[in-house]
């Protein structure tokens, strides 16, 4: 049974009732129990009513059109900015990219530092740094970039408990380090990454910074500053707003030093048939129209999630997720994969269960009502790091209750069950 | 659990198919064989490593064996135990309208009935066929079967 826990927030139930999904029954009856918000987040109503009122109201593309529609759909799509801006606590609201999702951002800096000249070029001799416990999506595009380029990719392993492995870090970051590029927090592990201290010392050797927050963005306070970064990206599904927009933050110096990743309108000063020049960040990397409506709604969201408190939601996160790893450790054979202790990582917690592979322990739970992940997680790397294929993943935000919790763990025993492990 | 959830569940989670998943029949890469595959379902990661010998059996060309190396969930590994003991010493012909028989019970999204005169055990994955994402489970071992099938024939021409 679930008791009072310490740090979860207080407006719990008035919370939930903010996100309409979780209302709804599923798998035939079942109350739903959203357990994979690490994969995507629930959406508030203001977020769906804010979408709703910009198509209903103020739709047409935006600095482009001379009428009062375009005037009223340019300024929400640039107060989103602002509200971005203010979220991760951005010097200057012209540091703040929008792009698709965090795998272009990602993708942006990695082919831009491609095609950089000058200090910025990247060639053979120079390494990139990553680490084993990265998404596919700050994996692929920095071999990428270093397969054309003739550089070379190296990472921070990770210990047994799911850290990454320091101990080798003076040898790792060196004078040929030109970028390091890690996680926050990982989407498998959970780990919260020392991303200060890993910065100060990148830039002891003059290297870039890129950070992943798509899963920090959503649970922890983001002060880019204060994080060291030169560039960070995240996602906005993740932060309750809409699939199709993701950010990117950067230095404004560095922005500017970066050539166009995509070519098109609304990213030049002025075209010629022979040549073109190009407006500063942010508009130098958002060609084309841009997603208007998932941009507003995206605003609406990290208004909704900072009038939360995004100090409140790390706590609920942790008493949580402090609650599911107890739970979890009662059910036998049940290895969970990264940090045990709560306060030093996130909501996503990723186990094993001897004898029943994730994906049949994704469909028994789901017969219940209780959605998590089963495979690999786009993190095939750190499974492979520990002798697995596969995993199971649980994770949650700040409408789980303890009772959803209670719910997994249940439904877990049942599972062994059901393939007759006791 | 409601009535439909745990029904659909069963259904999924046949006897036969636990059975399989626990006790897999013909398991492990042997020798000889004319062609190995190696088929991965990128979604989940289930991957399967898989051999065919074809022989020739007074002049009728059959599968004389299918061996197998795999890893994934319950449905992927007990359909490969399946597959392999159904087609083993069929005559090639056979084996692919056998191969057909389920890849059209799979892709029937539960409306197809299974033969089980052509299918025997296979039968138990009719269930499967109403779950779209665990009908790539299923297939991983037919589909790599086949592969390695045509490229063997290809082999021996």
């Amino acid at each position: 049974m679930s008791r009072e826990l310490t740090g979860v927030l207080p407006e719990l139930e008035v919370i939930r009732k903010d996100f309409p999904i979780l209302s709804r029954t599923v798998s035939g009856g079942h109350p739903l129990v959203y357990l994979d918000s690490a994969n995507t987040s629930q959406k508030p109503q203001v977020v769906i009513d804010t979408m709703v009122d910009h198509l209903e109201r103020h739709n047409a593309n935006v600095a482009r059109a001379m009428h009062q529609l375009g005037a009223e759909a340019s300024e929400a799509f640039e107060d989103a900015r602002d509200k971005v801006a203010a979220f991760i606590k951005a010097p200057s609201r012209d540091e703040v990219v929008f792009t698709k999702n965090a795998t272009e951002a990602l993708n942006l800096v990695a082919n831009t530092f491609a095609w950089a000249e000058g200090e910025l070029s990247i060639g053979a001799g120079d390494e990139v740094l990553i680490t084993e416990m990265e998404h596919h999506s700050n994996i692929v595009p920095w071999q990428l970039l270093t397969q054309r380029k003739g550089a070379t990719l190296r990472w921070f392993g990770l210990t047994d408990d799911g850290r990454l492995d320091l101990s080798n870090i003076d040898e790792l970051i060196n004078e040929r380090t030109k970028v390091v590029s890690l996680t926050w927090v990982s989407n498998m592990l959970g780990t919260i990454n020392p991303v200060a201290e890993i910065a100060r010392r990148a830039h002891e050797v003059g290297a870039i910074v890129v950070v992943d927050a798509s899963q920090a963005a959503p649970q922890l306070p983001v002060d880019v500053v204060a994080s060291g970064a030169d560039l960070l990206a995240f996602t906005g599904h993740k932060v309750v707003g809409p699939t199709g927009i993701g950010v990117l933050w950067g230095r404004k110096s560095l922005l500017d030093q970066l050539p166009p990743f995509h070519g098109g309108g609304e990213m030049i000063e002025t075209v010629t048939m022979e040549r073109s020049t190009y407006a500063k960040a942010p508009h130098r990397f958002e060609a084309g129209t841009p997603p208007i409506v998932e941009a507003v709604g995206l605003g609406a969201a990290v208004d909704y999630l900072t009038h939360i408190g995004l100090e409140n939601i790390h706590l609920h996160e942790q008493a949580i997720t402090g609650y599911a790893l107890e739970g979890l450790a009662t059910i036998p054979g049940l290895t969970v994969l990264g940090p045990l202790d709560a306060t030093q990582r996130g909501g996503a917690i990723s186990f094993e269960i001897d004898g029943v592979h994730p994906h049949d322990i994704a469909q028994v739970l789901d017969a219940r009502g209780v959605a998590v992940r089963a495979g690999h997680h786009c993190a095939k790397p750190a499974h492979a790091r520990f002798g697995v294929q596969s995993s199971t993943r649980m994770s949650s935000y700040l409408y789980t209750t303890p009772a959803e919790i209670d719910a997994l763990v249940e439904g877990l025993e049942y599972t062994r069950s059901y393939f007759k492990l006791d | 659990m409601s009535p439909s959830a745990s029904t659909d569940l069963d259904a999924l989670y046949q006897e036969i198919i636990l059975d399989h998943y626990k006790n897999p029949l013909h398991k492990g890469l042997r020798e000889p064989f004319e062609a190995e595959v190696h088929h991965v379902n990128p979604t989940c990661g289930d991957e399967v490593t898989l051999r065919v010998h074809l022989a020739d059996e007074d002049g009728v060309l059959t599968v004389a064996d299918v061996s197998y190396d795999s890893v994934g969930c319950s449905i992927s590994q007990a359909s490969a135990s399946v597959m392999a003991d159904l087609i083993i010493g069929k005559p090639v012909e056979e084996a692919m309208a056998i191969h057909e028989s389920f890849l059209t019970l799979m892709q029937g999204k539960g409306t197809v009935e299974p033969d089980e005169d052509v299918l025997e055990d296979g039968i138990a994955f009719a269930g499967v066929a109403k779950f779209p994402a665990r009908v790539k489970c299923a297939l991983l071992s037919w589909m790599a079967w086949k592969d390695a099938t045509a490229t063997s024939m290809e082999e021996s021409k």
